[in-house]
């Protein structure tokens, strides 16, 4: 399985063609992904924040679950590419009339897309709608069940770089719901493959995956004793719609335990930083002073967002089959 | 080998004169990446400019995306003030085809409006593509089709002729 994700995210001359998983990329290419979004950054101070290179390319953003942040930034990362896009929020489209998936795809192709970006409820959806569109067409996935969100991840591993400079001496702490988070298997494999010192999972073992030490992380189960010696403190969200059973006694009894407040926060290094990929709920895992206080990077992770996602797309759009 | 100094010495002479027959004020220069930088180096300091020298990747504003991809070795322009109003001495290395130009002209205006823009290159080889013509040079040069000129640097900074055995 992983090998075909391997094959299908690089065409043969090992470039970005799908961007569906972290699995299977190697350090250079992460690495080349966020060197190339360092000089979107520098966009900013453009009076016309746009660059040529994708015109005349159209981008479909295809939501089969909500958000606001990821599709928004992808939307605007998609203009400042010039390219044309279009936002498509399924559940209230077709498919609640009874289209299927793959039919849905084969449409919006007879329109003449270059690009999907595919959110969806479903693991592997985006590996499927890869596999089987247009050999054209190139697929990000923008989260896809609870396998993988690796722009998500990529975008926290710019914004880790911008302020850490290199991941080798770094010990990351990743708190919370891990067992229903896209978000953390993707970071986990990023820091990984970028080399950090440490990946620290902490979480009560109701929301831990089964054997989550094989994905190369310790474990911890007490948010006082694993926040020392951290760098870098990334909060996952509560996934209350996920939680078919009761994995919890009560959001007061979890903040109790796992909610990162400005007396634990303490426990970590002086200069440690503050990371959540959003939406955050204040009070359930993170407190409202720590999430707007001088640590916490939240924000800046919704700005590098807009150019990791263009380094991504460009690169993931460039010529296929060697033209030159 | 060429001699990189007198070439030198002949864009700086140019671009003194036009700056005044043109009645630029406090231009503001900036050099293409990377040769185009070096050679913006010299010229910036030989005439004494006040302003940092801006520094310009137009690896996104390249016309061959479709045929080439992203350059991976593309870094973030710099530049250091409005250009709104301002007026620019725009710099490379060598000017061939033109379409450097054309993506930096275009990537320039997309910072602002400046009041004019003028091109100076220390090489015009001929190999024109489009209507575009830089206004100051240190030299120009007849070169064939599979020679091309190569700047290494910045420091040495020098210029070599290549001749490449297979003629495209």
């Amino acid at each position: 399985m992983t090998k075909a994700i391997d094959n299908l995210q690089l065409n043969a001359e090992g470039k970005l063609k799908h961007f569906i998983t972290i699995e299977g990329l190697g350090k250079t290419l992460l690495t080349e992904i966020l060197d190339t979004a360092e000089s979107f950054v520098g966009m900013t101070d453009q009076q016309i924040k746009k660059v040529p290179l994708l015109r005349g390319k159209t981008i479909v953003n295809l939501f089969f679950e909500n958000s606001t942040r990821t599709r928004t930034t992808f939307e605007l990362a998609a203009k400042r590419l010039s390219a044309d896009v279009l936002s498509m929020s399924i559940s209230t489209s077709s498919t609640s009339k009874g289209e299927s998936l793959l039919d849905t795809i084969r449409n919006l192709e007879a329109m003449f897309v270059d690009m999907f970006v595919v959110r969806h409820g479903i693991s592997g959806a985006a590996h499927f709608i890869a596999r089987h569109t247009a050999p054209h067409i190139s697929v990000i996935n923008a989260g896809d069940g609870q396998h993988a969100h690796p722009t998500q991840a990529m975008l926290d591993m710019f914004t880790i770089r911008q302020i850490k400079k290199d991941f080798t001496a770094l010990r990351v702490a990743i708190i919370g719901d891990i067992l229903h988070s896209r978000v953390a298997r993707s970071q986990i494999q990023a820091l990984n493959t970028l080399g950090a010192a440490e990946i620290r999972v902490i979480a009560p073992k109701t929301l831990l995956p089964a054997h989550v030490e094989t994905l190369g992380v310790n474990v911890c189960h007490n948010l006082n004793e694993g926040l020392k010696d951290i760098d870098v403190i990334i909060m996952l969200r509560l996934q209350k719609e996920r939680m078919t059973s009761a994995l919890l006694p009560s959001e007061s009894e979890y903040f109790k335990c796992f909610g990162l407040t400005e007396s634990k926060l303490k426990i970590a290094k002086p200069d440690a930083i503050v990371m959540h990929p959003g939406p955050i709920n204040r009070g359930v895992e993170i407190e409202s002073s720590v999430a707007d206080g001088s640590q916490s990077v939240i924000l800046k992770q919704v700005s590098n967002g807009i150019a990791v996602r263009m380094a991504i797309m460009s690169m993931a759009m460039q010529p296929q089959g060697g033209m030159q | 080998m060429l001699e990189i100094n007198s070439l030198l010495n002949n864009l700086e002479a140019e671009l003194q004169q036009l700056i005044i027959q043109r009645k630029l004020l406090n231009p503001l220069m900036i050099g293409i990446r990377t040769g185009g930088v070096w050679i913006a180096e010299q010229m910036h300091k030989r005439l004494a400019l006040s302003e940092p020298l801006g520094l310009l990747d137009i690896s996104f504003y390249r016309d061959d995306f479709s045929q080439i991809g992203v350059h991976p070795d593309v870094k973030p322009s710099c530049i250091p003030a409005h250009i709104e109003g301002r007026d620019i001495i725009l710099i490379d290395d060598v000017f061939y085809t033109g379409r450097t130009v054309r993506a930096a002209l275009n990537e320039i205006f997309d910072y602002g409006r400046p009041n004019q823009v003028i091109l100076a290159v220390l090489i015009e080889r001929n190999g024109k593509h489009i209507p575009i013509a830089p206004d100051c040079v240190g030299t120009r040069m007849i070169l064939t089709a599979n020679q091309r000129i190569k700047l290494t640097g910045p420091k040495p900074l020098a210029i070599h002729l290549e001749t490449s055995p297979d003629t495209p």
